[in-house]
């Protein structure tokens, strides 16, 4: 390695750094004394400029990696590159959804963005514990502070902190268990660490497991899953709106980058063991063969998503507030993605990459209406979308499709999505788990709909108690329909999005 | 030339959707005859389709990949079936317009629903993709929704959540299915061609035969879950309840038909034993059936609310068809095919009887009050269309319920008499309730309410659109009855084809 390289591999979070301090400069040595509209405005062009450097950067890098000593620690192409893209866009998104009235330090804001969105392109791209765990950090600090910045709100600030409690323990659970993975392995890469697993695995030592659930409950953090999902209600309620949307988003998908290269570097030395024990297995009679035999990594896997579809689905059912509404929809659509993680594939990744991008654009336009609603009426509750229709058609119309698209209703993309990632699981997973599981997900995504068509009801069909018009900037309204119409488009035309994942990976 | 009632039918519900919405500019006579110009379309194109297609097979519309990765295609089709329940759509959607030419309440709004559920409905009968047909299935579901929800009367919030989850409820039964299949027959093709030659293993087909027989079933009102029939019927709005009764039902049968049956005929075998004479899948969904031709017609006997009565006949005449498809003889699913356009024009034309012409004028379906009003007097018209289309539907010669159910009865015997006999006696029952609902409704002997005579109680007359979606109807059924080769000869060959194709 040499400064050269390195710099090279990592200009597209160098880029979001020094944008974040041009802001940061700009704001506070010629903006004082701006309106804040206008300071919120420059900030948020800066940003989105940042972004667009860093996608050419990341653009220009192709599948450049980079190693210390023969060890990987940032790896290039394939779904590091697409999840980098991922979040490059829709953290330029999140910053043009951004409104002027929740906080009096814009610049700070959209500068803490883009240092948490840099965190978030390393860990989609980390092969490396140590790694890992700073790209880890850089995110989750930057997202306790975006929880708490509504200063003069008691919920924001009482977010932040349990986000930040939870943040701390699960973050000290992770790297007791990447100490343990280091004691095991000698190694802090990826992929000895996995070399290592398979062997103390063969030898049946007790510390994998104790490291393997540790990391787990690190993780299990990060995406929300059951149970590590206490902190999402709260945090996506008190969080001011462009925050959570930047929670929602941004941070699952660079959350699930970073489990989808964890588990591509398993699978490598796993994928040899279980394929010969699978063999043994489908010649030794039916009943083994219709089992299927699972490794312990499928097994805790599919635990957390069982338990996140269901307790994701059902507490949603009793959700007033549609923030808390979104974020055990959030907590049911990692149950989703975490199936195809359990059965892990190539094309698992893609179609798991496919997920979490749509649901990514999907989420901040349901913020952005949230947003909007929340200006006009003060609260988030489901009877503030009353009569939505009337207040603003335009506006409905754009809940309409993407609450559709977040139950899976064709032809919106979140149907596309949930198709391609079960029919990915299924293609992978023998025996009989993975298709009880695949039924049991879609069962719960009938259920889903009971929840998301309250919110409409209340929009479309409920009588109207206030018949004010609702008014929304024009550049969050192109904003909410771009994101309207990439959902439809999408979900019309799935090949579209689908053949240009695959393009970043080598041809196989 | 088919597709296009599909690609007409989603255009005019995004122009009914654009239209100005409410203030000056709003013109509901605009959004009226936007709605009949795009269903008469629709229907012109169906005829004509119609028309290019006797004597023909299948035939391909279009073929296109759509998600080449995967094998799955756009696949649009038709043979003798989907050409009949292509004609029927259009009829349905035309009269649906005729029936609601007084909503006045966001009108643009509503036809833009009716529409895309129309389209959805097209979509349907065309595909010869399971993907694609899954799709078009699940589109159908959001309109009805909003009808209901939006333009319905009692209960009407209950009722549109009920028929929205228990018509998710069945989708996701046969996405299951869709997924498995796909997975089974190797991840390279959704066509049903392409997997009902893929040999997918009788394991498999065992248990995904009743699944998907259940999850469309739910849809075509298969007792015991066809509860959501009755309260959707009876809240939604007339053109609604129209649609949901003549085309919507029928996507659960044409389901059942063209995936259940034709992807896993060996879900039909024996099992190898059997229980209370019970041996196969095939006589479950039969008994399940005359169970609901029997209850659908008891149940309606006893209603107080007129639309009840013809919700539950609804439950009962689709039990025909349920019973007609698991016949597996020719001349049983031809009757059951014949059933589903039949009870399509005639529940079509009992709905929009007792909901537009009969509930807008009385604004109550309460047979005891309907009693006090003397209709047939004061609404002379109404009662002889009801007239008409109660003996038609009671399966009167001359009729299509006639030769529909005739044929299903016929075929049903060859397969088990006691099936036969005991959906005789739910012909019978079905004559009792149409009478009972007829004499109550308008040829009461009570004594007139006193207010009746007072002036601001006379009933408005009988418009023009109400008189023509009444002879179109029942034009309908009365060709159909009088000269039924007019069908037969387009279902005849294509359920010889699905019968000689190895579905037995």
């Amino acid at each position: 390695m040499n400064y050269i390289d390195l710099f090279r591999v990592t200009l597209p979070e160098t880029a979001l750094e020094a944008a974040a301090l041009l802001v940061l400069i700009v704001d506070l040595a010629f903006l004082r004394k701006a309106a804040a509209t206008a300071r919120t405005g420059v900030a948020a062009v800066l940003g989105v400029a940042g972004c667009a450097v860093s996608l050419w950067a990341v653009y220009s890098a192709g599948s450049a990696s980079l190693s210390f000593g023969g060890d990987l620690l940032l790896a290039g192409g394939g779904a590091a590159a697409v999840a980098e893209i991922g979040i490059l866009v829709l953290t330029a998104l999140t910053l043009l959804l951004i409104d002027s009235g929740f906080t009096q330090h814009p610049g700070e804001f959209v500068a803490v963005v883009l240092m948490a969105a840099s965190g978030g392109l390393i860990i989609a791209a980390a092969q490396d514990l140590l790694v890992i765990f700073a790209g880890l950090e850089l995110l989750s600090i930057g997202l306790y502070i975006l929880t708490a910045f509504a200063k003069t709100s008691a919920k924001s600030a009482e977010a932040s902190i349990k986000y930040y409690l939870f943040g701390g323990m699960s973050a000290a659970c992770l790297l007791f268990g990447f100490s343990y993975l280091y004691g095991l392995a000698g190694s802090t890469n990826l992929h000895e660490v996995a070399l290592a697993a398979v062997t103390s695995f063969g030898s049946g030592s007790p510390l994998f497991y104790v490291a393997l659930v540790l990391v787990v409950v690190g993780l299990g953090f990060k995406v929300a899953a059951v149970p590590f999902h206490l902190w999402a209600p709260d945090t996506y309620e008190g969080a001011p709106a462009p925050a959570a949307a930047f929670i929602a988003s941004v941070s699952k998908v660079a959350s699930f980058a970073l489990l989808i290269g964890i588990a591509a570097a398993i699978r490598h030395p796993f994928g040899v063991v279980h394929g010969v024990i699978r063999f043994v297995m489908a010649h030794s009679g039916p009943m083994p063969r219709w089992l299927g035999f699972e490794m312990p990594w499928t097994i805790v896997l599919a635990l957390l998503a069982a338990a996140s579809i269901k307790i994701g689905n059902l507490a949603a059912l009793a959700q007033t507030s549609v923030r808390r509404l979104l974020a055990f929809s959030a907590v049911a659509h990692a149950g989703y993605i975490l199936l195809a993680l359990a059965w892990f594939s190539q094309r698992g990744a893609e179609s798991i990459l496919y997920y979490i991008l749509t649901y990514g654009l999907t989420t901040i336009g349901a913020f952005g209406v949230v947003g909007v609603v929340e200006r006009a009426t003060g609260s988030d509750t489901m009877d503030s979308f009353l009569g939505l229709h009337k207040r603003n058609p335009v506006l409905a119309a754009v809940l309409l499709v993407l609450f559709l698209s977040l139950a899976g209703i064709p032809p919106l993309v979140g149907f596309w999505a949930k198709f391609n990632l079960f029919a990915a699981v299924l293609a992978v997973g023998a025996g009989v788990w993975p298709f009880i599981l695949v039924c049991f997900a879609a069962a719960f995504s009938a259920v889903s709909l009971y929840y998301y068509l309250q919110v409409l009801k209340r929009a479309y069909v409920m009588p109207v108690v206030d018949a004010a018009p609702i008014r929304v900037h024009p550049v969050t309204l192109i904003v909410l329909l771009a994101i309207t119409a990439a959902v439809v488009v999408c979900g019309c035309f799935p090949a579209l999005l689908q053949n240009w994942i695959a393009g970043f990976y080598p041809t196989m | 030339m088919l597709a296009w009632t599909i690609y007409l039918s989603f255009a005019g519900a995004l122009l009914e959707a654009l239209l100005p919405q409410r203030g000056p500019g709003s013109k509901p006579a605009l959004a009226r005859w936007v709605a009949l110009l795009v269903a008469l379309a629709g229907f012109a194109l169906a005829i004509a389709g119609y028309a290019a297609g006797m004597g023909q097979g299948r035939m391909v519309i279009t073929d296109a990949a759509w998600v080449p990765a995967m094998g799955i295609h756009y696949l649009l089709a038709a043979d003798g079936i989907s050409r009949v329940l292509v004609l029927l759509t259009g009829l349905a959607a035309v009269a649906g317009v005729l029936f609601s030419w007084n909503v006045g309440h966001r009108t643009n709004e509503f036809f833009a629903f009716f529409l895309a559920l129309i389209g959805g409905v097209y979509g349907v009968f065309l595909s010869f993709d399971f993907f694609l047909l899954f799709v078009f299935y699940e589109i159908a579901i959001v309109p009805k929704y909003f009808l209901i929800a939006i333009w319905g009367s009692t209960r009407r919030e209950y009722a549109a959540m009920k028929l929205a989850l228990y018509s998710f409820a069945g989708s996701a039964m046969v996405l299951v299915v869709l997924l498995a299949a796909y997975a089974a027959a190797g991840s390279h093709t959704t066509s049903l061609i392409g997997l009902s030659h893929a040999g997918l293993p009788v394991h498999l087909q065992m248990w995904a035969f009743p699944l998907t027989f259940l999850g469309f079933g739910i849809l075509a009102g298969l007792w015991p879950l066809h509860t959501w029939a009755p309260t959707g019927h009876v809240a939604a709005p007339t053109a609604a309840s129209m649609l949901l009764a003549g085309v919507v039902m029928k996507l659960g049968a044409y389901g059942c038909l063209r995936v259940a049956m034709t992807l896993f005929p060996h879900g039909m075998d024996p099992w190898g034993f059997s229980f209370l004479g019970i041996g196969s899948w095939r006589s479950v969904f039969a008994v399940l059936a005359v169970i609901g031709i029997l209850y659908g017609a008891l149940v309606a006997l006893v209603q107080t609310d007129f639309k009840f009565v013809i919700g539950y006949s609804s439950v009962s005449h689709m039990g025909f068809v349920l019973l007609g498809l698991m016949t597996l003889n020719q001349i049983g699913l031809d009757g059951a095919v014949l059933q589903m356009f039949s009870h399509g024009v005639l529940a079509g034309l009992l709905f929009a009887i007792v909901g537009r012409m009969v509930y807008d004028r009385t604004h109550t379906r309460q047979l005891a009050e309907l009693e006090q009003m003397q209709l047939s007097k004061r609404l002379p018209f109404a009662a002889w269309a009801f007239v008409i289309a109660g003996i038609a539907s009671m399966g009167l010669p001359g009729f299509s319920g006639f030769v529909a159910e005739l044929q299903v009865l016929i075929g049903s015997w060859t397969a088990n008499p006691w099936w036969t006999a005991t959906a005789g006696v739910g012909i019978v029952v079905g004559i009792a309730y149409t009478w009972r609902a007829l004499q109550k409704a308008f040829f009461s002997d009570a004594p007139p309410a006193p207010h009746l005579h007072e002036h601001g109680h006379e009933l408005a007359a009988i418009t023009w659109p109400e008189a023509t979606g009444f002879a179109l109807l029942g034009l309908a059924s009365l060709i159909v009855g009088l000269y039924p080769r007019i069908l037969l000869d387009s279902i005849e060959p294509a359920v010889k084809a699905l019968l000689a194709g190895g579905m037995r």
